[in-house]
């Protein structure tokens, strides 16, 4: 089959749920425009193939997207028909099928840019994931900014992926590492953020959520604070993305990053944003193809931003159908997304107060949509295998923030964490399940 | 209704809110404490073992799921009155069934290793075989691990 090159462009033309994942803008049906308008939940379930099966007998109720998000059609088949047409290695490419893979992934990074609202195409930076993103920064920014005694202030709500990055640069160069507390409710005070800042610290790291207990921290202050002090910031946008709109530039920070999976995305991509200033004065993460300008035994020197931090073959369908992914969301809008998951946890609250034994943990102001909680007399596991059983699929664990975990006193939660997906009915089948458990274990 | 309701058999529903032998035995031979780290639990075993080289007490302690205390009664239970060289047996007998090697685990079929299935429904559920053979890896050590007396 020929195909004319404008028809890549389609996706773009077109826009929109229903064909923005597809290059050739055929293969998906054209949604009603009311899809947008008001927020139809069927209709978007109807876009998520996974969510159509039955579990256990029950109808699948998917409580699990903070750990990664389901993906829609639009994006499965833009990756699908990215390796059935465009597929080839990118960049330096003379034949037509690499120029349209290396037109896609620079498509796919501007979709990124323009998401984050960052100012500059190649302040986006493609990675593995946030894990591999924070890592880039410690190391790299490390490497270039940070020396013995200089201080990195990080929350006692991290991720282990925003822990252990400083842990081994800590180990390596002997920088200092400060915790801003957590409190009872799961909130870090903001004064104990700023009293923590101080002569020596260089960099604060920090989520925008916490995995564990939804607890939305507040960023922009916290960024203003930092700057104050002279420090850079990265903010760990890992459950924030998709949730709430991100503009990098008012919020001014110098780095952030994020996974593709828990954006509707595939796994195995994420980005880094970094300020160009920052990302220019540092040195490469990793050395090899695609990220030179020209090497020889004696000297190399690196390729302009972004391939400097991109060495190697990048998970190049991934990328476009991030892209994909960017599009529904954008599409539905992160307001309307918001607002309907921000229902959907207060239903939740609400119905879950009601059990006797079950305490819910975290009980910050501002939320995301993860509903943390313990049951007196039953183990998080237990919960989780007969929610299952019901065709219930949460976490239970430490979610691999065992710091926090161990500030709470609680070896292990039950979380239920919800997406754009989900519906009240779900809702009501976690109760229903909940009470189920209660009646096995505690009666 | 589901397999996993199976997990929780009356008797492993029954051994989670009246586990046995959960306790720290002060005067213990032999002792080790593990952890699962897919959930942030911790288990010991603490083996009294008598000059005859027999287990004359056993007892477990810790914060762990119903799956794990279960199995941890039961084998606290099974393991009095054996050799170490008969408590490894068990432990093998034990993981035939967890890993679900029926063949195995029929072909020594006796009255002891017929309270073990009680268990069997493990199998069919990899990450909770963690949780069943918390205990039992934990006495394996236990065993290696004499006490040092002061």
């Amino acid at each position: 089959m020929k195909v004319a090159p404008e028809e890549i462009e389609r996706p773009d033309a077109l826009g929109g749920i229903g064909n923005s994942g597809s290059v050739s803008g055929c293969q998906s049906p054209i949604r009603r425009a009311d899809h947008v308008s008001f927020y139809d939940v069927e209709g978007i379930r109807a876009d998520f193939p996974i969510l159509q099966q039955p579990m256990h007998g029950y109808p699948l109720a998917y409580l699990d997207s903070a750990a990664s998000a389901q993906k829609p059609f639009q994006v499965i088949e833009a990756e699908h028909a990215f390796y059935a047409r465009d597929y080839a290695n990118i960049h330096r490419g003379f034949y037509v099928l690499s120029q349209r893979a290396t037109e896609l992934y620079d498509q796919a990074r501007r979709k990124a840019q323009a998401f984050l609202n960052a100012r500059q195409e190649h302040e986006i930076v493609f990675t593995r994931g946030t894990t591999d993103a924070i890592n880039l920064v410690a190391a790299s920014f490390g490497e270039a900014f940070l020396k013995e005694g200089d201080e990195v202030l990080l929350t006692g709500l991290e991720h282990h992926s925003n822990i252990v990055p400083w842990q081994l640069l800590r180990a390596k160069k002997g920088i200092v590492l400060k915790v801003a507390p957590v409190n009872e409710t799961g909130e870090v005070p903001l004064d104990e953020f700023i009293r923590l800042l101080g002569p020596r610290t260089r960099l604060a790291a920090f989520a925008h959520v916490s995995n564990v207990l939804g607890t939305v921290l507040p960023i922009a202050e916290m960024i203003r604070a930092a700057h104050k002090a002279g420090a850079k910031v990265l903010v760990d946008a890992a459950q924030s993305v998709a949730h709430t709109e991100i503009d990098v530039q008012a919020l001014d920070c110098d780095f952030l990053a994020f996974s593709g999976h828990k954006l509707y995305g595939p796994t195995g991509i994420g980005v880094l944003y970094g300020k160009e200033e920052l990302l220019d004065a540092m040195p490469p993460y990793q050395g090899g193809g695609d990220m030179i300008a020209s090497v020889s035994f004696e000297r190399t020197t690196y390729a302009p931003l972004p391939a400097k931090f991109e060495a190697g073959t990048p998970p190049i369908a991934q990328a476009v159908a991030l892209g994909a992914a960017i599009d529904y969301v954008t599409a539905l809008g992160l307001e309307p997304i918001g607002a309907h998951e921000a229902g959907l946890l207060a239903y939740a609250t609400e119905r879950l107060s009601a059990i006797k034994p079950l305490t819910i943990v975290g009980t910050a102001p501002k939320k995301a949509s993860v509903l943390s909680f313990v049951m007196d007399g039953v183990h998080p596991h237990d919960i989780a295998q007969v929610l299952d059983s019901r065709g219930v699929a949460v976490r239970a664990g430490h979610h691999c923030a065992q710091p926090l975990m161990a500030r709470l006193g609680l070896p292990a939660t039950v979380r239920a964490s919800f997406g754009l997906y989900n519906t009240t009915a779900e809702v009501d089948a976690l109760t229903e399940a909940l009470e189920a458990v209660e009646v096995m274990f505690l009666r | 209704m589901s397999d996993s309701v199976e997990l929780y058999s009356k008797a492993v529903l029954d051994f989670g809110r009246h586990p046995r032998n959960r306790r720290v035995i002060a005067a213990c031979s032999h002792s080790a404490q593990s952890d699962n780290p897919s959930c942030g639990d911790e288990l010991s075993v603490s083996l009294r073992i008598d000059q005859n080289d027999v287990i004359c007490e056993a007892a477990f302690d810790g914060r762990s799921c119903v799956l794990a205390t279960a199995s941890a009664s039961l084998m606290t239970e099974l393991l009095v009155g054996k050799t170490p060289a008969q408590a490894k047996m068990l432990f093998h007998r034990f993981h035939a069934l967890a890993s679900g090697d029926k063949e195995e685990f029929d072909d020594g079929m006796d009255v002891e290793s017929a309270r073990l299935t009680v268990l069997s429904g493990v199998h069919a559920y990899p990450v909770r075989m963690r949780c069943a053979t918390l205990a039992w890896n934990t006495m394996l050590a236990a065993l290696e691990n004499e006490r040092t007396q002061r």
